[in-house]
């Protein structure tokens, strides 16, 4: 059975860039434009990776990497977030909220693969 | 895992569309700050789609737009921080901004230059925030570069060969380009002129190259194209002082942005002479229509139930048994539930809502308002309205032209309306909603009302009307649909410029749509459009004429029977009416508008059709009537060439080819001086003399 990766951005672009850069390292992908949709696709999934940008509407990253990691089911799962802010505060509170690893955007796909590989997810 | 390599190039479009969006966010979110400049959830709203694009544009490279809106980002992010202060000058830069932005994208899209602007523009949003980051206490200096620079265009201007035959006068056009600015050069290129055997007398070989200094933007250059940009090709370009002088090949296409556009469009000449974008309309977001997977799950559903059905039909006549035929109504049935909704289906993926014509408003509204110093407040309702994705972008002109006349020739001027006891702010509403198969929009101002007398005594002038022919209000208010026909004392550089209510008309009647007004003296007007959801499938009646099947839009038949001898009865030699509860109804005979032989020409032995449009009633006679269906309409005008009275064509189950009435053209033919048919080609001869 393949992974399953969930994609959180309100940029359709970034969601599709992203999905295919996951599809192309076989993983099975779910995305949301926004951290509430993505609570309620993550329900019950047994996830291998999340990836998240911060900026959104309606429920910001932050607010969604809190509640997802409450989830008992998605204490480990490794969350990686998408940012362009280069202040480490922002940084700094998303490690603080569970946040495994962050990319900086923009990025290309196969930066992002190089950093799945090695995360070694 | 070995090596994966991603390839962006597919993705390209999406950014292009979501940019686009983004724009469109912004631009709303932007004129919302006016009203409420401390609201943080908007600042929130502009800031994350200047930095969706930002982050997405670096991915695919697109330098030009990254930096840009990395500038952008930073006022907005000072201006949240309220470290810069929202003043009528962030206000205008940020606009400016939006504008620059959309030529960037459109740029990136097409592979053009960058516009102008955008150095400028940048430097400005650039000296917001150096200007903010100095000490406290020192005061903020005004930002000393203007947004717009005296520069040097050149305008390009080729009118195809139709151009005057469409009553368009060209040098009415180069005036208005003439009027924004100072003119340096002027070029005409004769060089498409044929020889004297060659040459038609009504077409026109002309083009012209204006180069001038101007403050206007391209696309404020361009609105003098607005109305004739499908009869023209035209370029605005910025002039190299050094650029040789090349002139037009009419026969290649020029660029021309379509003045719908204009706003957001800086047009671009290709600098090296290498090929034009084949397509001279703008292609903005017109190739894609983004479409929910469960839609498209769901059409993969139906189809795979209709190859069902299409199994259990071959199945009963294949395996004749007692039941083969229930079991094959069953299918049949099942095949028609499934493909009459598979179309639904199809057609709904072609709808879109209304707001993103009516999106481009707002901002208009703001520009013209502040221009000519009216206070407007427009009202939006039912943006969320669907239609055709085709029509939504035929339908920008003549709403834009609509808002500008309600604004421009509407509105009073704030103190007239106080000494009328109104509020010094204007309403322009635009309020859009379904109505049976229908979509309507009307859109309706405040203002002042049409003055019957005013209109009258200019149409007796043009003689168009003789002074004691006696007119109702409505038929006097109809003239300001006429050609040529504009009731402002002066003719304002706003809306009007000769062609107007008119080409609205038009417009909208190409859209098989058609226009109402209704007004009211010192309260105001409006504007009512009634346009079909669609034009690729019509709701139809057949009806027989001789040995021909004809189609008539369902919408607009009310009713038929068979008249009695007496009920018909000739008026003034030439015409028939028939009596309908009162009302004479003029009676058509298709058979001979159509020029078909074998028909029934006893009305008493055949039937009458009534079918009203515009608020006109027609009795069509028609042999026999043979159903109601969806037709599918094919184009005459592209397959044939248009024919008036007729909508199109279509396709009969049995393979025949049927045409379909354009009931609204024959309402709009004067039916007292119809005359017959001779020629099959000339189907209404328009031979009117009021």
């Amino acid at each position: 059975m393949s992974k399953v990766a969930l994609v959180v951005d309100d940029s359709m672009v970034i969601r599709k860039m992203v999905t295919m850069a996951l599809k192309a390292m076989s993983f099975e992908v779910l995305d949301a434009p926004d951290g509430r949709r993505a609570l309620e696709v993550a329900k019950g999934q047994n996830l291998a990776l999340v990836i998240t940008d911060l900026n959104m509407p309606v429920m910001t990253g932050l607010e969604f990497i809190h509640e997802f990691r409450a989830d008992a089911d998605h204490k480990f799962t490794p969350i990686l977030f998408l940012t362009t802010e280069t202040d480490e505060a922002m940084r700094n509170e998303a490690r603080s909220a569970g946040a495994t690893a962050w990319i900086v955007k923009p990025f290309h796909p196969d930066k992002l693969i190089a950093v799945i590989q090695k995360l070694g997810i | 895992m070995g090596e994966i390599h991603i390839d962006l190039d597919g993705l390209l479009d999406t950014f292009f569309e979501e940019a686009e969006e983004h724009l469109n966010t912004f631009e709303t979110g932007l004129l919302e700050l006016e009203a409420t400049p401390e609201d943080h959830e908007v600042i929130g709203r502009i800031f994350r789609a200047a930095h969706s694009i930002k982050g997405a544009s670096g991915t695919f490279g697109l330098g030009d737009i990254t930096s840009f809106t990395h500038a952008l980002e930073t006022v907005l992010d000072r201006l949240r921080a309220r470290e810069i202060a929202y003043s009528a000058d962030v206000a205008r830069a940020l606009l400016a901004s939006v504008d620059v932005l959309r030529g960037l994208v459109r740029a990136a899209r097409e592979g053009a230059t960058a516009p102008p602007e955008a150095v400028p523009v940048r430097a400005l949003l650039e000296q917001f925030y150096r200007t903010a980051a100095a000490p406290k206490g020192e005061t903020v200096a005004q930002p000393a570069i203007s947004l717009q620079v005296g520069r040097k265009v050149r305008v390009r201007f080729a009118p195809k060969p139709d151009f005057m035959c469409r009553g368009m006068d060209p040098l009415a056009i180069l005036r208005d380009v003439a009027d924004c600015g100072e003119v340096e050069s002027r070029t005409v290129d004769a060089s498409a002129v044929p020889s004297l055997d060659d040459l038609d007398p009504e077409s026109f070989y002309l083009s012209f190259v204006l180069v001038m200094r101007t403050e206007r933007t391209d696309a404020e250059i361009a609105e003098a194209f607005a109305f004739v940009d499908d009869l023209c090709t035209f370029a605005i370009e910025a002039e190299n002082d050094e650029a040789p002088q090349e002139l037009i090949e009419p026969d290649a296409p020029v660029v021309g942005a379509a003045a719908g556009d204009a706003r957001s469009a800086p047009t671009t000449f290709p600098k090296d002479g290498a090929s034009p974008p084949k397509d001279a309309k703008t292609p903005a977001a017109a190739s894609t229509i983004r479409v929910a997977t469960e839609k498209v799950d769901k059409l993969l559903d139906l189809v795979s139930e209709i190859v069902i059905a299409q199994a259990m039909i071959v199945d009963a006549t294949r395996a004749p048994g007692p039941d083969a035929e229930t079991r094959l109504n069953d299918a049949l049935q099942a095949l028609d539930r499934h493909t009459r909704e598979l179309q639904e289906r199809v057609m709904s993926i072609r709808m879109v809502p209304l707001a993103s014509v009516f999106g481009r408003l707002p901002r208009m509204v703001r520009d013209l308002a502040g221009t000519i110093g009216k206070k407007v407040q427009l009202v939006v309702e039912g943006e969320g309205t669907e239609i055709d994705k085709s029509m939504v972008e035929q339908l920008a002109d003549p709403l834009t032209h609509l808002v500008r006349n309600a604004i421009d020739h509407g509105l009073e001027f704030p103190e007239q309306r106080a000494e009328q006891g109104k509020p010094a702010e204007g309403t322009v509403r635009i309020r859009a909603f379904h109505q049976g198969g229908n979509v309507v929009i009307e859109v309706g101002d405040d203002g002042k009302g049409l003055d019957s007398k005013q209109i009258r005594a200019k149409a007796e002038r043009l003689g168009l009307v003789s002074p004691d022919e006696v007119l109702t209000d409505e038929q006097i208010h109809e003239f300001i649909f006429h050609a040529g026909f504009s009731t402002a004392a002066k003719v304002s550089d706003v809306s009007g410029r000769g062609v107007g209510m008119d080409v609205v008309k038009r417009n909208v009647e190409a859209l098989k749509g058609s226009l109402s007004l209704s007004t009211e003296m010192g309260h105001g007007t409006q504007v009512r459009l009634r346009l079909p959801l669609t034009l690729a499938i019509v709701d139809g009646l057949a009806v027989r004429v001789g040995a021909q099947t004809f189609v008539v839009p369902l919408l607009s038949v009310l009713e038929s029977f068979r008249p009695t001898p007496s009920q018909v009865r000739a008026v003034l030699g030439a015409s028939e009416v028939i009596d309908i509860r009162g009302t004479s109804v003029p009676v058509i005979r298709l058979h001979e508008l159509l020029d078909e032989p074998n028909a029934e020409r006893d009305p008493s032995r055949a039937l009458l059709c009534i079918v009203e449009a515009n608020g006109t009633s027609l009795a069509l006679l028609v042999d026999d009537v043979i159903g109601q269906a969806q037709f599918v309409v094919k184009s005459l005008e592209v397959n044939y060439r248009k024919v008036p009275s007729l909508m199109g064509a279509t396709i009969l189950g049995d393979g025949r080819v049927a045409m379909i009435i354009d009931v609204q053209s024959l309402a709009r033919t004067d039916h007292r001086s119809r005359a017959l048919a001779t020629d099959s080609e000339v189907l209404i001869p328009v031979s009117e003399v009021a």
